[in-house]
């Protein structure tokens, strides 16, 4: 079974943030957002710097009172809970290991706090320390670590009290790209592992997308979408999140059509018609966006067969190839003065590109590519 | 580009500027001449008559004992005024505590003397207490001058301490008068050991403000010197400022050798991070 | 943290002793807890009376003492004050004399001591700027390992006594003494220059103790500038000399302003170095003040004097703290 407790009514939310808003004098960080996370969930804050995804971590781990709104946690109000009686734990973005300590006695450091038995915080740091295959090191202290390996400790150490919500703040930031990758995998296995739920705070969309049950995109101080990976990149719900995930191709035009099956959409822009398969929930002759991401866009010289609909097709001069080695961009102008680009997979080893600068080329897209904008 | 030498030339001139009077200091403590000025031999006289001035010797571990008190009381108020300047966000009325803490780093020390010496007339004529200027005095005195200097230096250190570490011992369940003693405390112990070192070099050199708030039989050392050098040279002076050199000489040569070894080891441990 | 029946933290079962209704059960963890945050709060009101009360003590309010005792009358007697308020005959009767102030403006001597005090601080300010930007400056670009020891033979000589630090300089610039004798011995001179006991040497004396004061603060700032600057200012054509004039020296200004007001505010109330380097006719303010108090006895007009040379120096001390307190909010941030 799928693991989608945000479509099952009778789930109730781990964490709920209820209409929060912290302003820190005149600036606004974070405005009236609500949002709900639920147990087991890997939920990721995704945003440019002064998003306020930062301070919305903040204020889950009781570093910051939130001016108004309220947040639960497992149905107990935070407010006025100060960070140490929180049952939350934070990965700093820094590490913020103490450097006067053991790798071991960074772990134990929670457990020591909480008056736990001497035996059972040696058990348990032995225990953390083989889950980040950290074991040889627990006697070294952090500056005698490579940086990968104390990012394991700020995880174990942030795990091994198991909180009932684990925070993260870029959380793999500081590594370079390739140990980012593989520490991806590893951290969606541990949370998996450990059943903890998990919030991390990112900039970095490729990060969200690989590891996220949802993420929440945000912007100045807002939620603009929460959605799964999936959700976020094929339906965006603004120009805002379309142009923040990935790459893509906005048209402007004016709905023709709009029907509970399908909608049309007429962009002079595009040069022809936009026919895509949802409801636009828009007035005929409405302004609006339809967003085609560069991949679902081909790029043929061959006049495509249902050329003549005038749906779905259009033509243009590529300008600009970028050749990535796995694909290629191309970047194509529309009569329109429109610049489109698409991305092709580099099937075939060729030393000779088959389009090139300054060819005329065909665009085309299925009904399923677009998705109309309003906003 | 070519760096220019300029800078560097100069920087060797100005450090002779400042050495220069020192090393002759040094050099005719050991002259066998009340001129100190010709050089006619060497001798430890000198050396000898400080050692037989009791009453110098006196003055000196007064200083020294005043010195120590007034060190660790300004290392505690220092450290939390510190704490409270880098820490404590804003807090009602941190502008006038603010300016209370800085204004000694460079109020005039007539006026600081003066100042506190009138407090302590009029606090006894008051309440009593402190019952005539003393030693109690002098060491309340140096510590409300030299705590500010303290609070510099471990406000510094707080500045640039990572904030993060002791939210993250408060985010594993350290409350914050733990979170302090745990964490802060030790990271920090360094600059409170130099704040300490510069509370007692403070005090133990003060003359002016020590000139106000003294009162009968706590006639400190730079009272004596100041008094016996203003009226001409006194070679003893020179034996008495070898000595200080060389302690102070040793205290440093000592300090870097250690933190040399220490920054020597770090980098090797460092150099080998991550490796089993 | 929601309101709480005081009661509860008592260690008697409050509904029990007190015969209150019973108060719903908590936990003895809770207890404490509920007490310790309590304390926790008052924990962090206690950090912060401990130094503000000993600096409203000790700092504040004396100085609340010295402006009462600036208008109080000199008298024979210990102290050597009239007292303020007095009861005479069943009313209060109020003594306030500005005969301190008074001899301030009669006597020519300390409106001179005043102005011959702000020209010695600001020469020997500028002397300490002259001479410690270089030597800032050649730290601060020395190569990084070097400029560790480099900081610390500046710093060193401040470890060293302040007044065995003057007294070097009486050996050297008495007439018969080093520097007299070399420039003898280099025939520059024949008879010796008279520069102990003299304003010249007052000077000296200042640049040289308070030498470290200018050169920490301005190595702080220019160690702080990025290099590069200067690199992409060479780069887009400017020559080293005019690189220096529109990029470091603008950008080091804060650095400049620190360190001058570091000497000059102390210097122009300085004691020791007039009364060991300067001649009998050297007027600095500190002195007098010194003279008044422990040679007249009298402490109305020193405390005027000290009133007056406050006021002098308030202005500098707000732009010092304005700095300070830059750096301090920083740390609030």
């Amino acid at each position: 079974m799928k693991f989608e407790p945000w479509h099952d009514p009778a789930a109730k939310p781990y964490v709920q943030i209820e209409k929060v808003t912290k302003r820190f004098g005149d600036f606004t960080a974070v405005d009236n957002v609500s949002l709900s996370i639920y147990r087991g969930e890997f939920f990721s804050l995704l945003g440019g710097s002064g998003s306020g995804k930062t301070t919305l971590l903040r204020m889950l781990a009781g570093f910051e009172q939130p001016t108004e709104g309220r947040i639960f946690i497992d149905g107990v109000d935070m407010a006025g809970i100060p960070p140490y009686d929180r049952p939350v734990n934070m990965m700093f973005q820094s590490y913020a290991l103490f450097p006067h300590m053991t790798v071991e006695n960074n772990v134990a450091f929670g457990l020591r706090q909480d008056g736990v038995p001497k035996d059972e915080i040696r058990t348990r740091v032995a225990e953390m320390l083989e889950l980040v295959k950290l074991t040889p090191f627990a006697k070294r202290k952090p500056h005698q670590l490579s940086g990968g390996q104390r990012q394991r400790v700020a995880l174990a150490r942030s795990l091994v009290k198991k909180p009932k919500l684990l925070l993260l703040d870029e959380p793999l930031g500081a590594l370079d790209k390739r140990l980012r990758e593989q520490t991806q995998f590893e951290l969606v296995n541990i949370q998996e592992k450990l059943g903890v739920t998990f919030v991390v705070v990112t900039h970095d969309q490729e990060e969200a997308m690989t590891m996220s049950s949802r993420i929440a995109v945000m912007d100045h101080g807002h939620i603009a979408q929460v959605g799964t990976p999936t959700e976020i990149y094929e339906y965006p719900n603004s120009r805002f999140t379309a142009e923040f995930i990935g790459s893509v191709n906005v048209f402007e035009g004016n709905i023709v059509e709009s029907e509970p099956d399908h909608s049309l959409i007429r962009s002079a822009e595009a040069g022809c018609d936009l026919y895509v398969t949802h409801a636009a929930h828009l007035a005929a002759g409405s302004h609006c966006w339809v967003a085609i991401r560069p991949e679902k866009v081909s790029i043929t010289k061959e006049r495509p067969a249902d050329a003549d609909t005038g749906r779905n097709v259009t033509r243009g001069v590529v300008r600009e190839i970028a050749y990535l080695g796995d694909i290629s961009i191309y970047q194509i102008d529309l009569p329109s003065g429109k610049r489109v680009r698409a991305t092709a997979p580099n099937v075939t080893r060729r030393t000779e590109l088959p389009i090139t600068w300054d060819d005329e080329v065909w665009l085309c897209w299925r009904p399923f590519a677009g998705v109309v904008l309003t906003d | 580009m070519r760096k220019s030498r300029l800078p560097m030339v100069l920087l060797g001139v100005g450090l002779a500027f400042l050495y220069l009077p020192i090393v002759l200091l040094v050099v005719y403590s050991f002259n066998d001449n009340r001129s100190l000025t010709v050089w006619t031999g060497f001798s430890l006289r000198w050396y000898h008559e400080l050692l037989a001035d009791s009453q110098m010797l006196e003055a000196a571990w007064l200083s020294l004992r005043i010195a120590f008190a007034t060190a660790c009381g300004a290392v505690v108020l220092g450290t939390l005024a510190g704490l409270m300047l880098a820490r404590f966000g804003a807090f009602r009325g941190r502008a006038l505590f603010a300016g209370m803490i800085s204004a000694p780093l460079v109020m005039p020390e007539v006026i600081m003397g003066l100042a506190l010496l009138l407090l302590f007339v009029s606090a006894e004529q008051l309440v009593g207490w402190p019952a005539g200027r003393g030693v109690l005095t002098i060491i309340l005195a140096h510590i409300t001058f030299t705590m500010s200097f303290v609070a510099v230096v471990i406000q510094s250190r707080l500045v640039s301490m990572d904030v993060s570490l002791e939210e993250a011992a408060m985010d594993l369940g350290a409350r914050p008068a733990k979170v302090f003693f745990v964490i802060t405390l030790p990271i920090i112990a360094p600059a409170i050991v130099s704040g300490w070192l510069l509370a007692f070099t403070l005090s133990l050199d003060d003359l002016v403000i020590t000139s106000f708030v003294s009162g009968p039989g706590s006639t400190t050392l730079p009272m004596i010197v100041f008094s016996s050098i203003r009226l001409g040279l006194k070679p003893e002076i020179n034996a008495l400022a070898t000595i200080v050199v060389a302690v102070v000489a040793t205290g440093i040569a000592l300090a870097g050798f250690l933190e040399a070894r220490r920054a020597r080891i770090r980098e090797r441990e460092e150099s080998q991070a991550g490796r089993v | 943290m929601p309101a709480q029946d005081p009661s509860q933290s008592s260690p008697v079962p409050a509904g029990a002793a007190a015969g209150l209704p019973p108060v719903a059960p908590r936990t003895l963890k809770d207890r404490v807890l509920g007490v310790t945050r309590r304390l926790g709060l008052t924990g962090r009101g206690g950090v912060i009376l401990g130094p503000y009360a000993w600096l409203v003590l000790f700092f504040f309010i004396p100085f609340l003492i010295v402006l009462k005792i600036s208008v109080a009358e000199p008298a024979v007697g210990i102290p050597p004050f009239t007292k303020l308020v007095e009861w005479v005959d069943g009313g209060l009767d109020l003594h306030i004399r500005f005969s301190g102030f008074q001899a301030l403006f009669d006597d020519d001597l300390y409106l001179l001591a005043y102005l011959n005090s702000l020209k010695i601080a600001f020469v020997s300010t500028l002397c300490c700027l002259v001479i410690g930007y270089p030597m800032a400056y050649a730290i601060a670009t020395a190569p990084e390992k070097r400029r560790g020891p480099l900081l610390m033979l500046i710093i060193l000589p401040f470890w060293t006594s302040f007044l065995i630090r003057v007294y070097a300089w009486m050996s050297i610039l008495k007439d018969e003494g080093l520097l007299n004798n070399l420039l003898m011995g280099l025939g520059l001179i024949h008879e010796p220059l008279k520069i102990l006991y003299s304003d010249l040497a007052v000077y000296i004396g200042i640049t040289y103790s308070y030498l470290p004061f200018m050169i920490l603060p301005l190595y702080a700032t220019l160690e702080k500038m990025d290099h590069t600057l200067l690199e992409a200012a060479a780069d887009l054509g400017a020559r080293p000399w005019k690189s220096f004039l529109t990029i470091t020296l603008p950008l080091s200004l804060p650095g400049i302003v620190a360190g001058s007001l570091l000497v000059f505010i102390p210097a122009v109330g300085e004691f020791v170095i007039p009364s060991l380097l300067g001649g009998s006719d050297t007027l600095m303010i500190g002195r007098e003040l010194w003279n008044l108090f422990f040679n007249s006895r009298d402490w109305p007009s020193a405390s005027a004097v000290a009133i007056a040379l406050l006021a002098f120096l308030v202005g500098p001390i707000m732009i010092f703290q304005h700095f300070q307190g830059r750096d301090q909010d920083k740390g609030a941030a």
